[in-house]
């Protein structure tokens, strides 16, 4: 607390993270060395795969839509004091929903109904799965992290189970749904583009971004501008003010748990309905554990998670770029860098504050900025 | 009769070689915990000890030379891990998330740059693995009704470290109750004031815990890929490190307990291979999955069962700082 | 031989300074204490007290000044350097390992070996000589956690002697302690003292220091600002020169005028998870108009007695009448209930319950009435209804800085239980239940809280007041009651009160206590 004062606000806000995300980076760029590839090289290969061709815009971003929703729901859980590592197993059972509803309605319902009901059931699912944890933790005491970890493992079980058992196509050989009708397909960007006019390369890119944008919003509403969010943060800061304050401690435990569980649920939408058009397996793809570098990066607010999406999503298609030209760099690389974001934004992020103090403290001092401190 | 016996005891030696990683780990975590700092990480350092220690006998050739490099990387996590914690008083669930993640990432990015192969270390010949030791008479004792099969299969025809591990838990049990050092460590974690007021360095008494979590998760990581197996392979840790954690804490993080609870799980584990493809009546046949699925299971049923009554080190998960 | 006409002082302290960034906690402190003493160091909360004893003792270095020991300059970088030197700290709160044993708390730091039998075996003779020479009698098997509070403290002494102190610091040591408790502590440091043991007692009580020290230091906003012999001084003068200015001990309050009983408790008994009985039958009768307060040594049952009245926990036993509502443990009613029926509460630790740190004061002005009207509406919070009225609080009640977007946890503490206190008076509520309103605060918000206390008592609300400081309950209260080990064991008027008589009462169930060094908790 006695740090804080020393930093001007907008240090807090914006210089911290910015430094832990470097700092972070460049770690990043001392294993590439390690493994004798370039590190320079790999920025410059990397910017150009995440940005530097029309498809690799709208490949970014339909990653950053992963990330958003996965950064989300842990951004929530963790206003609340809660870890919620399970955002694999959540958005694979979200999934899950999603493509059950398109199989059983995709040629009885209209598409705006249909996927109306898609979305709703990946984010009733994905809440579920959360469910349960988070009943063990409010009514039990089970350490949330154990539990959500285990629940992400008997996620990849169930859904290899019904993949190979109960849900495959007739007479396929791999492990997946038939694909849905049309009507069950989300329309992807450079569809709705060409509609207009606009030419724009193809990518997964679909409507489900607005989706995800939309959460955004939901969620910076839902946590600053009503009493359950109030709720919600006040036992995250401070779990005794709860009952003192006549906060049903479990019942927000589970809802917060629950709408994380959502959040990452809706991960199913984007993947299943708006990408592979079929339930596939491990479509999940470390969306979970990166939600987690995401919210932390973004120090929780739908914001900073919107902006630590981007970054992210710009990795994974960089990074597949990369791959591609670097063949010594893989996609395992990006798990490094989650690690080493999650390392420097999460357990270390206060790691820069003396030096920083020490900095500001030793530049001439400016007009009166508002000194950090305020809520 | 005869036949069930022998089945019996060919269980109770699988349970021994499967709750081995899981009692390495869980004791080193007690030594943790009990200091009064969470460690989520054992899973990552784990696996990390399981490549070096894997990719080490591999290019050297010797598996002692592979346990020492294991023990050392895992050491090198849990300092990172004291680092970010104890000196920099950060989150110390996040702390753990990030080494496992981070973990996870190196050992393939590694294992790829280095072995070429996927992410796997080359086969190990038996000279740098640690193989099943064979006590005298064994063989000749194998056929002799009860004595045999017991001695033959439990007692002996283990490899070094599984007779380590079993070593280990009476060592640490008396560390942690007859030493000044257990005394000391039981005290920071339950009243860290108290240890500075009377003097004693709080962050030397954590750091000196995270080692020893360090070196035992080590060995842990060290006997799956070259005692257990002949090589790492991706991920090959599979949960276990949470499933010790979990261990840990139905043991009510003491000593014997919990060597009961990894046992226990071992004992789980051994039983569930066994029931693979086996028909159930009226089920059909067991799916593979389920029987994979099961200590994850049962891990979630006994937080949820019975965590009521363990009581953590009071100053658990809290960095400690000087109160002004 | 050393001359004994002129030993050395046993400490010196030389123009001790020390700062903590603007706070100016120490300014130029210089003290001498002579050996085989009992030295008084008197001041208010922020005084500077601890923060000397604590550079004395190590734990922080003072920026400038000269410490001697002895007659021996001596640098105290830590707590080790302190032991070398002698000096031994009872600290205000414990630090003791609950779930350790007497003997394994002794040991802890001053082992003698790297196993442990043989340190556990030494300790245990040495605490049957120290029981023998002091009359600190203890069980050396004893589990800490479950030893009556003057247990703990001498655990703490014995850890300290064992060490071989022979300067010893007490910080507030009768704060935990019935004055009967207090009076055997005493016993204990005049056979210290008998045996050339020099003992530094850090206090606000002023009967204490008249009771047993030989000289008296007072301190003000960092100074000290006097020295007087104890046999050449008196209380009013110690409390002068510790406030500064001829202290109004009369509030200058009307009589109550009482009304309808607001709020009537019958035979309420609470029992923790482990069946251990933490309030036992207890009866009272809270009516409009009149302050009732709770007086006795923190430890007995008013924290517990808070939180069944307030909903925070249930009663296993017994009922709550509160207007039409009859509270019973099948029938219980949580803290959103009570206050929705009209009940406020100021808890006795503000940071830990009332608070969230990190919420800013317009947050936190809200805090437990977020869900009403006009607060939030059916979805959505309005942000303009609570700036406004947070902005009515502070104004009210004179909070500063007056920055509704400050972080709670960055206001001071005075100004912090104003917001509190403003927040929880706002509805006019019938019932203010306020624990310990005055705990790290400084004087001039003393006097505001204590007026507007009286001000909503005159208003017709019915107020509990839960205190541990005897003077504070003395001149609010109506009436008193007295709470021993969970019991109501006395009642007495307001006027009539008088701390020989409050004291008695606060031992009540403890008669014979003083034979049974360690026994348990009633």
């Amino acid at each position: 607390m006695r740090g804080r004062r020393s930093l001007p606000r907008w240090a807090e806000i914006g210089l911290i993270p910015v430094v832990n995300v470097a700092i972070a980076f460049l770690f990043a760029a001392l294993v590439v060395l390690a493994i004798g590839a370039n590190p320079l090289a790999a920025v410059r290969i990397l910017i150009y795969g995440a940005f530097g061709y029309p498809d690799a815009i709208g490949y970014t971003l339909y990653y950053t839509t992963n990330f958003i929703f996965t950064g989300l729901a842990v951004a929530l859980a963790f206003h609340a004091g809660l870890f919620n590592i399970g955002g694999e197993g959540q958005a694979y059972i979200g999934g899950l929903g999603v493509g059950l509803v398109m199989l059983a309605f995709d040629t009885t319902l209209a598409a705006p109904l249909l996927i109306g009901l898609a979305i709703l059931t990946g984010a009733a699912f994905g809440a579920a799965w959360a469910a349960v944890p988070a009943y063990l933790q409010a009514y039990r005491g089970s350490h949330i992290v154990i539990t959500t970890i285990m629940f992400n493992f008997i996620a990849a079980a169930v859904m290899v189970y019904l993949l190979v058992n109960v849900l495959i196509a007739p007479g396929s050989m791999t492990p997946e749904t038939r694909e849905f009708a049309t009507t069950a397909q989300l329309p992807f960007i450079h569809e709705l583009l060409a509609l207009a006019g606009i030419t724009m390369a193809s990518s997964p890119l679909n409507v489900s971004i607005f989706l995800a944008l939309a959460c955004c919003v939901f969620v910076w509403a839902f946590l600053w501008h009503t009493p359950w969010g109030f709720e919600l943060r006040a036992v995250g800061h401070n779990i005794q003010v709860a009952a003192y304050a006549g906060i049903k401690l479990r019942r927000v435990t589970i809802l917060a748990m629950c709408l994380s569980g959502a959040l990452a649920g809706l991960v199913g939408v984007n993947e299943i309905a708006g990408v592979h058009h079929r339930i596939i397996l491990n479509f999940p793809a470390g969306y979970g554990f990166g939600g987690i570098a995401v919210a932390l990066m973004g120090r929780n607010h739908p914001v900073g998670v919107m902006l630590a999406s981007l970054l992210f999503g710009a990795l994974y298609q960089g990074g597949a770029e990369l791959a591609f030209e670097i063949p010594a760099i893989t996609k395992e690389m990006v798990v490094v860098i989650q690690g080493l974001v999650i390392l420097f934004s999460g357990a270390l992020a206060n790691m820069p504050r003396p030096w920083l103090a020490r900095l500001f403290s030793a530049l001439p001092r400016r007009a009166r900025t508002p000194v950090a401190g305020e809520a | 009769m005869d036949d069930w016996f022998v089945f019996i005891v060919l269980i109770l030696s699988a349970t021994l070689r499967v709750a081995t990683p899981l009692i390495l780990c869980a004791l080193g975590a007690l030594f943790c915990e009990r200091s009064g700092l969470i460690d989520i990480g054992l899973e990552g350092k784990m696996l990390a000890a399981a490549f070096i220690s894997a990719a080490t006998a591999s290019v050297i050739g010797s598996a002692v030379t592979g346990l020492i490099a294991g023990i050392l990387i895992a050491q090198l996590l849990a300092l990172l891990h004291g680092f970010a914690c104890i000196t920099h008083r950060g989150n110390q669930v996040v702390s753990g998330v990030a080494i496992n993640i981070l973990a996870a990432g190196l050992t393939i990015v590694f294992g790829i740059a280095w072995f070429k192969q996927g992410g796997q270390t080359p086969s190990l010949p038996p000279e740098a693995r640690f193989m099943p030791i064979e006590w005298p008479g064994a063989s000749a004792l194998r056929n002799v009704r009860v004595v045999g099969p017991l001695y033959a299969n439990l007692v002996s025809g283990h490899n070094l470290i599984v007779y380590a591990t079993l070593l280990a838990v009476p060592l640490v049990q008396w560390i942690v109750k007859s030493t000044r050092f257990g005394l000391r460590l039981r005290a920071v974690g339950e009243a860290p004031l108290a240890v500075d007021a009377a003097g004693i360095s709080v962050t030397w008494l954590r750091y000196r815990a995270v080692l020893i979590c360090g070196l035992m998760t080590g060995i842990a990581g060290t006997y799956l890929s070259i005692a257990q197996n002949a090589a790492f392979s991706r991920d090959m840790t599979a949960g276990q490190g949470f499933i010790a954690l979990a261990a840990l804490i139905f043991g009510k993080w003491q000593p014997l307990p919990v060597f009961g609870s990894c046992l226990m799980f071992g004992l789980f584990d051994a039983v569930a291979v066994r029931l693979q493809g086996v028909h159930v009546a009226g089920l059909g046949e067991i799916p593979v999955q389920f029987i994979q699925v099961l200590p994850y299971v049962l891990t979630v049923v006994l937080l949820a069962g019975f965590i009521g009554s363990a009581v953590a080190p009071k100053a658990i998960g809290v960095p400690y700082e000087k109160e002004h | 031989m050393p001359s004994d006409l002129n030993p050395p002082p046993a400490i010196e302290l030389k123009a001790i300074d020390k700062s903590f960034g603007p706070v100016h906690a120490n300014s130029a402190v210089s003290m001498t204490i002579a050996r085989g003493s009992i030295t008084g160091i008197i001041g208010e909360n922020g005084a500077g007290k601890s923060t000397l004893m604590s550079i004395l003792y190590g734990l922080y270095e003072a920026d400038s000044g000269e410490i001697r020991i002895d007659g021996k300059p001596v640098e105290m970088r830590n707590p080790r350097d302190a032991l070398k030197a002698g000096i031994g700290m009872v600290h205000q709160h414990f630090m003791l390992v609950d779930t350790f044993t007497v003997l394994e708390n002794v040991v802890l730091g001053a082992e003698s070996g790297a196993l442990l039998r043989q340190s556990l075996d030494a300790a245990r003779s040495e605490i049957e000589r120290l029981g023998g020479e002091y009359g600190l009698r203890l069980d050396p098997g004893a589990l800490v956690g479950t030893l009556p509070v003057g247990g703990r403290q001498r655990v703490e002494i014995v850890k300290v002697l064992y060490r071989g102190a022979r300067i010893l610091i007490l910080d507030e040591p009768s704060a935990v302690l019935t004055p009967q408790e207090t009076d055997q502590l005493f016993d204990i440091l005049r056979k210290l003292r008998e045996r050339g043991v020099t003992v530094i007692l850090i206090t606000h009580k002023l009967r204490e220091v008249m009771a047993v020290t030989d000289t008296v230091y007072v301190m003000r906003h960092g100074q000290v600002v006097a020295e007087r012999r104890t046999a050449e001084t008196t209380r009013e003068e110690l409390a002068e020169l510790m406030v500064g200015r001829k202290v109004r001990l009369e509030l200058g309050k009307a009589p109550p005028r009482l009304g309808q009983p607001a709020l009537v408790a019958e035979g309420i008994s609470l029992r923790d998870a482990r069946g251990v009985s933490l309030l036992e039958s207890i009866d009272l009768t809270l009516h409009a108009g009149e302050i009732v307060g709770i007086a006795g040594v923190s430890g007995n049952g008013q924290s517990e007695l808070l939180d069944v009245l307030s909903g925070i926990r249930p009663p296993t036993g017994g009922r709550l009448i509160f207007g039409a509502r009859e509270i019973t443990p099948a029938n219980p009613a949580d803290p959103a209930e009570m206050r929705a029926l009209g009940l406020a509460h100021v808890p006795e630790d503000r940071l830990r319950y009332a608070l969230v740190g990190a919420f800013g004061a317009n947050e936190t002005s809200v805090l437990g009435y977020h869900k009403d009207t006009p607060f939030s509406g059916p979805i959505l919070l309005d942000h303009g209804a609570i700036s406004t009225h947070c902005a009515a609080l502070m104004e009210r009640f004179d909070v500063r800085p007056r920055r509704p977007a400050l972080r709670s946890v960055n206001f001071s503490g005075g100004n912090q239980q104003k917001l509190v206190l403003a927040r929880e008076i706002a509805p006019a509520p019938r019932i203010l239940l306020v624990g310990q309103p005055t705990r790290g605060v400084d004087i001039g918000a003393i006097e505001f809280i204590h007026r507007q206390l009286i001000a909503i008592r005159d208003a017709g609300c019915a107020l509990l007041l839960v205190t541990v400081e005897l003077e504070e309950v003395m001149s609010l209260a109506d009436r008193i009651l007295v709470i021993c080990g969970g019991r109501i064991v006395g009642e007495v008027a307001g006027p009539e009160a008088d701390e020989r008589t409050l004291g008695r009462m606060m031992a009540n169930i403890w008669a014979g206590a003083a034979e049974n060094a360690a026994s348990a908790p009633p």
